[in-house]
């Protein structure tokens, strides 16, 4: 078996699993940490109902967060290890950094948030659950700067047979990672926002705990609201970002062939990767492709056909997330601001109440597609512009990874339906009132 | 001065590993010891928490030590971790069993659930504790490394030496993790546990001997010892520490014999670190083909990066981990376990 392809779907299936957890933690750490700190400043039991419901929900999710990410720190050695040896001395560091500077912050707080209720004072406490919102949005910097690194390398030279560093500074600042980081954790506060907010509508709907549950969704929403705002304005600048450093993607995405001027938009489109066309194109809009690449809408953009067959990445694939990604984007936008005029007669709306709570998958969806954009649009490359996946791969037999993406798949199905089952009880349980 | 750095970084990458035995250490402990000690749910209970605020800040030394080796010795990252693919893989999975197992174990009222997850945090905390062991013994030994990698797999190194290894390494953890109980729990759980630390404490001492001895035979790792005598002293602390620990058990002073525990812990991991250097992966077929700190390092830069980056914040973490190992030092009680967020 293929070594190359067998890497690649498992280190899709772990990061994509790792990818489930992640974002809740960041978004919904935060909306934690000010319910605890309402508490603390208005001593409002409610708020520390709060607090405890929602902690307990995180709680489960944090832990499978974690384990999957032991496995991903060490997947670039046994899986990449050509891709480790060759830009180990630039990408490298950044993993130790994260785990030094954010890791150990992160998980040593967590027990004492858990087990310091009555060791703490409320506001050392909640104090506590800020640095752990925090330290996760320090791992996101750290990390997002790697993969910021492999999708538009900066600040290295090539010495002695391989990528050393050259600017530490180029690396830290590269624009790149800069966008991925503002747009991931913006969209990560999207999807904690909609899963305070599906939850609490799934109540309200039951007519329960209503004061509890108006509350958290109100908190919650003008959270998603704001951030939903804000993915979408740093995603456009990371569209134009993205057609500059990586015109293959950018012409994947949008299905573009023909490099032109005034370059069009179509609502609808299928692409023929076999005939280099799209099969149809309906609705097109002239000149807004060039407009979102470039911010004018006179401005050439990069054809596929203009670029080496064997750097084209697979169109299809990209082309569909982008455009389910855009799709759901614009929708939360909707929804939140819908949200935001009914927001005082939430229980007069039980339609909205129950696509609420529907939609709690979707930013899961969102967000994943946006990974296999961005990760399945840089391909042939696993360092864009410089190594090609191809030559990354350990050189070790295929069926110990054959092996081992089995093992993955058995092990994560196992505990993401234990972890999804326990959040479902535990979310339609409600809060024990204080 | 690259010299100095790569020699620096050595020993740094060995401190990172003597802390994860020595923190993570107890915590595979108390694991291995759960269906041994633990007569009944309050006891499991008990266990359990004894370790529940601090063993995931614990973990996290080694995935710096991944992370680091990373940085600093990329050679040594991708060719060690890719030639233990399977072992390595092994051990991740078992942590990741034992890590969920902690936090889902008390979330169902039902006697299964809760079986299903101690047989769980059993094999998470044995499984690793031995296959470290395996993997440092053959390490020591030197592995089947030439110009096209390595030629071994996980049969490969469950050779003497290597099982040898491991027992040690469970041995050291389970002395530990007995240790720890024996300052975490009250009533018969407590007199089980010092117990258990008591005899453990025979097996170690034996074992340790055993280890010291085949060392010389299949190992090069005197060879360093015999270069600078004046090195022999920490191997002494090593011993003085293993009896320091029974000196203190016989006094009913547990923090102290902890302590002791643990500098047996660090001190022999520094035994071995010392003696390898400078080796990091070194082959048994030429040892032109050796990876070693000064053949397989990072750049000058990334070196004098990570050096600052490390100097600053280790020194930080250690903090904040001595503060909460300081907020969580007392004894548990049954009560405690009424407390709503306990495991
Ligand atoms: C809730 C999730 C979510 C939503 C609603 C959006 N995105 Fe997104 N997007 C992501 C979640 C995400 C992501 C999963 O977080 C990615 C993957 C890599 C990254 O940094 O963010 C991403 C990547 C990503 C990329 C590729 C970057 C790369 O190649 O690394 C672009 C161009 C956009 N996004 C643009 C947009 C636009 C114009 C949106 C308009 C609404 C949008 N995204 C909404
Ligand atoms: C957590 C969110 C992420 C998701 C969901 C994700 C998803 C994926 C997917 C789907 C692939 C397979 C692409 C293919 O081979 O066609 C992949 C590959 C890869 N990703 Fe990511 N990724 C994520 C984050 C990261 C980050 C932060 C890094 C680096 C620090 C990274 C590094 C890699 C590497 C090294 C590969 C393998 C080589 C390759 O296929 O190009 N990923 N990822
Ligand atoms: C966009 C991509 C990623 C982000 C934003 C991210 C962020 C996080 C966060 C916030 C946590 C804390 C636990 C949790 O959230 O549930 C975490 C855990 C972890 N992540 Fe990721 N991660 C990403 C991808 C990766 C990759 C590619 C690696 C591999 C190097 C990795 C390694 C880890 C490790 C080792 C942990 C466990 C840390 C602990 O014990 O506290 N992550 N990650």
């Amino acid at each position: 078996m293929d070594v190359v392809l067998l890497s690649r779907l498992q280190f899709a299936a772990a990061t994509m699993f790792h990818f489930l957890f992640v974002p809740l933690t960041l978004g919904i750490s935060v909306l934690i940490a000010y319910m605890e700190t309402q508490y603390v400043r208005t001593g409002d039991e409610t708020y520390l109902s709060m607090t405890k419901f929602w902690g307990k929900l995180f709680l489960i999710n944090f832990a499978l967060g974690v384990v999957t990410g032991i496995t991903l720190e060490f997947q670039f050695g046994t899986n990449w290890s050509r891709y480790s040896a060759y830009v180990g001395d630039v990408f490298g560091s950044l993993l130790a950094i994260e785990a030094t500077a954010a890791f150990f912050l992160e998980s040593t707080l967590i027990g004492i948030w858990v087990f310091g209720w009555q060791k703490l004072s409320k506001k050392a406490h909640a104090t506590v659950m800020w640095l752990i919102a925090f330290a996760g949005t320090l791992s996101s910097i750290w990390i997002l700067m790697a993969n910021g690194w492999m999708q538009h390398p900066v600040g290295y030279v090539i010495r002695n047979g391989r990528a050393e560093l050259d600017s530490f500074t180029a690396v830290v600042t590269n624009k790149f990672g800069i966008l991925e980081f503002f747009h991931m954790v913006s969209s990560a506060y999207v999807l904690g926002a909609f899963f305070v907010m599906g939850i609490s509508a799934y109540h309200l709907l039951k007519k329960q705990h209503i004061e509890f549950f108006t509350r958290s969704f109100k908190i919650a929403l003008v959270f998603g609201l704001v951030s939903s705002l804000f993915v979408a304005v740093i995603g456009d600048m990371h569209g134009v970002h993205v057609a500059e450093v990586q015109p293959a993607k950018f012409a994947a995405m949008e299905s573009h062939w023909e490099t032109t001027t005034r370059a069009p938009i179509h609502l609808i489109a299928i692409p023929d990767e076999k005939n280099e066309k799209n099969l149809i194109e309906i609705g097109s809009i002239p000149g807004l492709l060039s407009f979102l690449s470039h911010h004018d809408f006179n401005a050439e953009v990069t054809g596929l056909k203009d670029i080496p067959k064997d750097e084209r990445p697979p169109v299809l694939l990209t082309f569909l997330s982008f455009r389910i990604m855009v799709g759901l984007g614009t929708l939360f936008i909707l929804l939140t601001l819908i949200g935001w005029f009914k927001r005082n007669r939430l229980l007069e709306s039980p339609n909205y109440l129950k696509i609420m709570l529907l939609s709690i998958p979707l930013p899961y969806i969102a967000i994943e597609v946006g990974w296999v954009l961005a990760e399945v649009g840089r391909q042939p490359w696993i360092v864009y512009g410089l190594m090609k996946t191809s030559d990354a791969a350990s050189p070790i037999a295929g069926s110990q990874v054959l092996f081992s993406l089995i093992a993955f798949i058995l092990l994560y199905s196992f505990l993401g339906a234990v972890g999804f089952y326990l959040i479902v009880i535990n979310a339609k349980k409600g809060p024990v009132l204080e | 001065m690259e010299f100095i750095l790569q020699f620096i970084w050595f020993f740094l990458w060995g401190l990172l590993w003597a802390l994860f035995f020595m923190t993570d250490g107890y915590d595979f402990g108390v694991g291995a010891l759960l269906p041994f000690l633990g007569k009944d749910d309050t006891d499991k209970r008990l266990m359990i928490n004894s370790i529940g605020p601090l063993w995931d800040g614990n973990e996290v030394w080694l995935l710096t030590a991944g992370g680091v080796t990373f940085a600093a010795f990329p050679q040594v990252y991708a060719v060690m971790f890719s030639s233990f693919y399977t072992p390595l893989l092994l051990i991740l999975f078992a942590l990741i069993i034992r890590g969920v197992s902690f936090e889902f174990r008390g979330k169902i009222e039902s006697a299964a659930w809760k079986k299903l997850w101690d047989t769980c945090i059993f094999i998470g905390s044995v499984v690793p504790a031995i296959l470290f062991g395996v993997a440092f013994a053959n390490i020591f030994q030197g592995l089947p490394l030439d110009q096209n990698g390595y030629h071994g797999n996980l049969i490969y190194l469950l050779n003497p030496y290597g099982i040898l290894g491991g027992v040690l390494f469970l041995l050291w953890f389970l002395e530990h993790g007995a240790l720890w109980l024996s300052i975490k729990t009250p009533g018969q759980l407590h007199d089980r546990s010092v117990s258990a630390a008591n005899s453990i404490w025979f097996g170690l001492l034996g074992i340790s001997v055993l280890f010291l001895i085949a060392t010389y035979f299949y190992t090069p790792l005197y060879a360093n010892y015999l270069a600078h005598p004046i090195l022999f002293i920490v191997p002494l602390i090593t011993v003085l520490s293993l009896l320091g620990v029974k000196f203190f058990l016989l006094k009913e002073a547990y923090f102290k014999a902890w302590f002791a525990s643990a500098l047996t812990i660090v001190s022999a991991t520094f035994f071995c670190i010392i003696g390898l250097y400078p080796n990091m992966f070194p082959s048994n077929i030429d040892s032109i083909y050796s990876l070693t700190a000064h053949n397989a390092s990072g750049s000058q830069l990334t070196l004098t990066i990570m050096l600052i980056v490390v100097l600053i914040f280790i020194p930080i973490v250690i903090g904040y981990q001595a503060w909460a190992f300081y907020m969580f030092k007392d004894k548990l009680s049954v009560d405690d376990l009424d407390y709503e967020e306990a495991y």
